[in-house]
């Protein structure tokens, strides 16, 4: 059924198109003196301004150190089996004599890559993680000249990771072991 | 003489060039500010950041914008589409752009410096000259879309020629009443008229008001951007253009504006003059000359601000709604301004 818009006819005052053009003047004004005099833009000017991302923003993953300044990941492969896009890759230890530079843990990585442009932010890696070593971070704007660029080594990875302050579990685990080890006995 | 003559084209085209350059600048900053926008505010060249202060205020401004857009303008491919036909598209540009320079042949834009007239023609006939050059622009339009061979530049250029007949008639009738009060045909003597019995504006405001419309008409401009109409017709005329031939479009574009400001101030607000100071005289010194060529190019920048500003206020009259703007109400409404002010000079004489 067709609906009949009832169109109300223009006054002559109206038809003069005057009243649009005084709107249109008022208007366009007040922006343009608010914008330029009141600093109202609704411009956000990037890379010097940034928004404030949510809390539980899922940015660019990083490798994490523990408390000590440690590697906290040990080379287990999960994340890299895990990992959908398959962006990380892993090389173990192997035979290269490499040790973990903790006390309480085996082995850690060789070489660790992520390749950013595969990265999809998922984190699954940070879910899979079963040594807290790898954290989503803040980051969201990784640029480069290179391809090559883009895919990030061990080292810068710790680098931007940083130290970590969650859950200290091999600490605690040492700790609870001492006060095993130390709890007084009859004998 | 010839080469007095030569200099003055020169530093005449040199500086509308600059307008225009500038004015593309003025309008996407205008338009940014009426947007609640910030505009180009980056573009620098590398010595600029070592300036203090002024340096990145200019680049605030965007004051080296104009520069990056010209380069990219020369550097670009000049992109020849499958189907045109060659010698028009090659020609449009080209018959847009040399009309658009030749109006301001006529226009008085100083009195006099070192003897010489600011003028670079003083034609006895400058409003016949400037009607019939300016309606030639058109026909780059028109030809651009016929050239290009495909269907949004053919609609540009079948609405350009609507347009042109719709509005060309009633912009020559809105300054017969002018002619009729000053009874010459000679700019210079329009505005030495004008110096003594004040601004036209006062004596014929609707002439003012139709020949303001018709010319943002003449311009393409919106509300009256039919031709171009990015909206509906992707470029209108110039889509298939690409590089330093859609760079030439522009150029006619802007180079209109800067003529048809510089037509309203030369016929309605006075020209060079202004009712203070002397400088209603012909200057007698180099420094009134110049003062009163930056009293033209400032009442002229007005013009041009109000052309930008209207853009980014209205939306664009339909294709209909133009025609009948143009036929059924601004015609009569000249024709009517003539015989009124023909009676009241015959009821003064």
């Amino acid at each position: 059924m067709a609906i009949t818009v009832n169109r109300r006819p223009l006054s002559f005052w109206e038809k003069l198109y005057l009243p649009a053009i005084l709107g249109g003047l008022k208007v366009t004004t007040k922006h343009a003196w608010g914008t330029l005099f009141q600093g109202k833009k609704v411009t956000m000017e990037y890379p010097e301004q940034k928004w404030a991302v949510p809390v539980n923003y899922r940015g660019a993953p990083y490798l994490v150190r523990d408390q000590d300044g440690n590697t906290k990941c040990v080379s287990c492969q999960l994340c890299e089996f895990v990992c959908p896009p398959k962006a990380i890759r892993i090389t173990p230890p192997g035979d290269s004599g490499l040790k973990a530079d903790r006390s309480n843990a085996e082995k850690m990585p060789l070489e660790f890559e992520i390749n950013m442009l595969r990265c999809i932010y998922c984190g699954m890696c940070q879910e899979v993680c079963p040594e807290e070593a790898i954290f989503l971070q803040k980051d969201y704007s990784l640029t480069a000249l290179t391809r090559e660029a883009l895919i990030y080594d061990k080292k810068k990875l710790l680098a931007l990771g940083g130290v970590s302050p969650g859950i200290q579990k091999w600490k605690n685990k040492l700790e609870e072991a001492e006060e095993q080890e130390n709890f007084p006995v009859k004998t | 003489m010839v080469l007095w003559s030569i200099l003055k084209i020169a530093i005449a085209i040199g500086v509308v060039q600059g307008i225009v350059m500038y004015s593309v600048l003025a309008e996407r900053k205008i338009s940014a500010w009426i947007q609640d926008r910030v505009g180009p505010n980056r573009t620098a060249p590398p010595f600029v950041k070592y300036i203090p202060i002024v340096g990145p205020f200019l680049t605030r401004l965007g004051i080296f914008q104009p520069l990056a857009d010209g380069l990219k303008f020369l550097v670009k491919e000049d992109f020849t589409p499958a189907g045109v036909k060659h010698i028009y598209f090659w020609l449009a540009p080209a018959i847009a752009v040399i009309p658009a320079m030749l109006t301001i042949a006529v226009i008085p834009f100083g009195s006099v410096i070192g003897g010489q007239k600011m003028v670079i023609a003083d034609l006895n006939v400058g409003i016949l000259y400037t009607f019939g050059i300016v309606s030639m622009g058109v026909y780059g339009i028109v030809l651009a879309g016929y050239a290009a061979n495909s269907k949004y530049p053919f609609f540009g250029g079948i609405r350009s020629s609507a347009q042109m007949i719709s509005y060309e008639i009633s912009m020559g009738m809105s300054v017969i009443p002018v002619l009729l009060i000053v009874g010459n045909l000679n700019l210079s003597e329009i505005i030495s008229w004008q110096a003594t019995h004040g601004w036209l504006v006062v004596y014929a405001p609707l002439a003012f008001v139709i020949f303001m419309v018709a010319s943002f008409a003449e311009t393409n401009r919106t509300p009256f951007d039919l031709p171009e109409a990015e909206t509906e017709l992707v470029g209108g005329y110039h889509t298939e253009y690409s590089s330093m031939k859609f760079a030439l479009f522009f150029l006619a574009e802007y180079s209109n504006m800067v003529s048809s400001s510089a037509m309203m101030v030369t016929l309605f607000f006075g020209g060079w003059t202004l009712p203070f100071w002397g400088l209603d005289q012909s200057a007698h010194s180099l420094g009134m000359g110049i003062v009163q060529i930056l009293v033209f190019l400032a009442k002229m920048l007005f013009f041009m601000v109000v052309f930008i500003w209207v853009r980014w206020m209205f939306p664009r009259f339909r294709y209909d709604q133009l025609m009948d703007l143009g036929w059924r109400r601004f015609l009569p409404l000249a024709l009517v301004n003539i015989l009124i002010t023909a009676v009241w000079l015959w009821m003064r004489s």
